[in-house]
């Protein structure tokens, strides 16, 4: 047999043994619903939300606050990143705050967010924008200033422009660092907009979970964890697929920086 | 011999650094003749990164004096060729676009540098690998597409840090033999530093010996062997008295302490 049939098929025959051992706890100890929810009462919840169409507005909710709150706040992190790297002024600056803020846990600052920005969409775009922004923007920063010296020495020999050498030499190399940046950004924002959710929202998939958990409905909980967790896969991968494409001569990157998550 | 390309006259540099002041190069004199290949040779921390910035113009000189094509050098020259220890190509750039490098920064004529590359390429026997990125050639081929760069916007100098001392002895042994011919044919002034002995006796018209740091001329030599040298000439007696002269120079000049 193949490995690569093997990496398929070991991985589901535990899915299935699980599932079995899962099933057998609970009629074995008869854990009751409200504890553990049964396999297939999962599965019913899953087809209820997502073919009955319940969860889809919950579902698209974190999904766009995920999408906008990441576009922001990689994007602004990276502008800042480049900053910082190319400007030694900025950086000695602003470096104590960005050490104090990085230090903070930014969940924190979830109830303060929805009280400035309210209980809808751009609060928890903001949450999702602000615990993406630290990973992306170090990775930034820390990847651009470890440009090779030689190849710096190089371009300001052919006596070169700050901007050429940002834009040509220092942004390509700093690629895999910036990737794996954004790989950290996914998973973090996933939890950023959870997080802003169970503080105080009226739609998402956070807020389908905490309003289960008052009527102790543990298959819909379960469903909507998975959801979750698809969208986790979903973000991770494409972010994966995007970096063997765009940095395709950073060979074996990819799977190191799963390893750092 | 000709008017030299390159003079430097008792060339000093002094570092500041957090311990106080350091002298990198203290009284470093050289010269280098129309199309000659001079090696630098001189023992680790002989401030031999100094002098490639001072030669390409990114560090001014504390004292002294050097002049390329008869003018002080006072910032960066782009009629510098600069081919570095390691092969420092971009990897998401093919070879072709490697070498094209220098004409993208300058702005030189694009065409024009493309048909020059890869005459450069076929120089240095590249030419099937144009499009190959970085990553899929060996050490000692980016290490030729590195000296390809190096000449493709036609330097009055080339400028040659240590190029081999990454590769393995094999490798190392076949490239001087291609520098020679690569030499030979593109017919440039090159600086070679190195810190192997055979490699320069083997390579070099003349040696400039530097004394450990801060780093100053204390010897120049001839390597008169004739041209071209082959692998063969490395286990001739000329080769080996050359060699044992520098070996006995250095046994001097590097105090065990």
């Amino acid at each position: 047999m193949s490995d690569r049939i093997r990496t398929f098929l070991y991985p589901a025959i535990a899915f299935v043994v699980l599932v079995a051992l899962w099933e057998a706890a609970i009629r074995v100890f008869k854990v009751p619903n409200f504890i553990l929810p049964t396999p297939y009462a999962v599965l019913e919840a899953l087809q209820r939300g997502y073919i009955e169409g319940l969860f889809w507005k919950h579902f698209f909710f974190t999904l766009q606050s995920m999408v906008f709150g990441y576009a922001l706040g990689c994007t602004l992190a990276f502008l800042l990143g480049c900053l910082f790297a190319e400007s030694r002024t900025v950086e000695q600056t602003f470096l104590p705050y960005v050490v104090a803020l990085q230090s903070m846990p930014k969940v924190a600052l979830a109830p303060l967010i929805i009280v400035w920005f309210g209980f809808g969409l751009e609060s928890k775009v903001v949450m999702v924008a602000l615990v993406c922004f630290f990973p992306m923007f170090i990775n930034t920063a820390v990847g651009l200033k470890q440009t090779n010296p030689a190849l710096l020495d190089l371009m300001h020999a052919f006596s070169a422009s700050p901007w050429h050498i940002l834009t040509r030499i220092k942004i390509p190399s700093a690629a895999g660092h910036i990737f794996a940046g954004l790989q950290i950004a996914v998973v973090l924002g996933l939890i950023g907009a959870v997080v802003a959710e169970f503080v105080s929202s009226t739609k998402g998939l956070g807020y389908l979970i905490s309003a289960a958990a008052v009527n102790l409905e543990t298959n819909t909980m379960f469903a909507a964890l998975i959801s979750l967790a698809v969208l986790g896969i979903a973000g991770s991968l494409s972010i994966r697929f995007l970096h063997s494409r765009i940095v395709f001569w950073d060979k074996g990157s990819a799977s190191q920086t799963a390893a750092t998550e | 011999m000709s008017d030299p390309i390159f003079r430097a006259d008792s060339l000093a540099v002094t570092y500041t650094s957090s311990r106080g002041p350091v002298k990198a190069l203290e009284g470093l004199s050289a010269t280098l003749g129309q199309g000659e290949f001079l090696s630098v040779l001189g023992p680790s921390g002989c401030g031999k990164s100094t002098l490639l910035k001072v030669v390409s113009g990114l560090l001014k000189p504390s004292g002294g004096s050097v002049t390329l094509r008869g003018a002080p050098i006072t910032g960066p020259r782009p009629d510098v060729g600069i081919v570095f220890q390691q092969p420092t190509l971009l990897p998401w750039q093919t070879t072709l676009d490697n070498v094209l490098l220098p004409v993208r920064t300058l702005g030189l004529d694009l065409e024009g540098g493309r048909a020059k590359a890869m005459q450069l390429l076929k120089l240095v026997g590249l030419d099937k690998f144009a499009s190959h990125y970085p990553g899929e050639l060996s050490g000692g081929m980016q290490q030729r597409v590195g000296i390809a760069r190096g000449l493709i916007h036609d330097p009055a100098l080339l400028l040659m840090d240590e190029p081999f001392a990454a590769l393995d002895a094999m490798t190392r042994e076949h490239m001087m033999m291609e520098l020679q011919r690569i030499w030979m044919a593109a017919g440039k002034s090159v600086m070679f530093i190195t810190h192997s002995i055979p490699e320069a006796v083997f390579l070099s018209d003349r040696i400039v010996v530097l004394s450990a740091r801060p780093g100053r001329t204390i010897r120049e030599f001839e390597v008169d062997l004739p041209r071209p040298r082959t692998l063969g000439t490395m286990a001739e007696k000329p080769f080996a008295e050359h060699c044992n002269a520098l070996r006995a120079l250095f046994s001097d000049l590097v105090k065990f302490d």
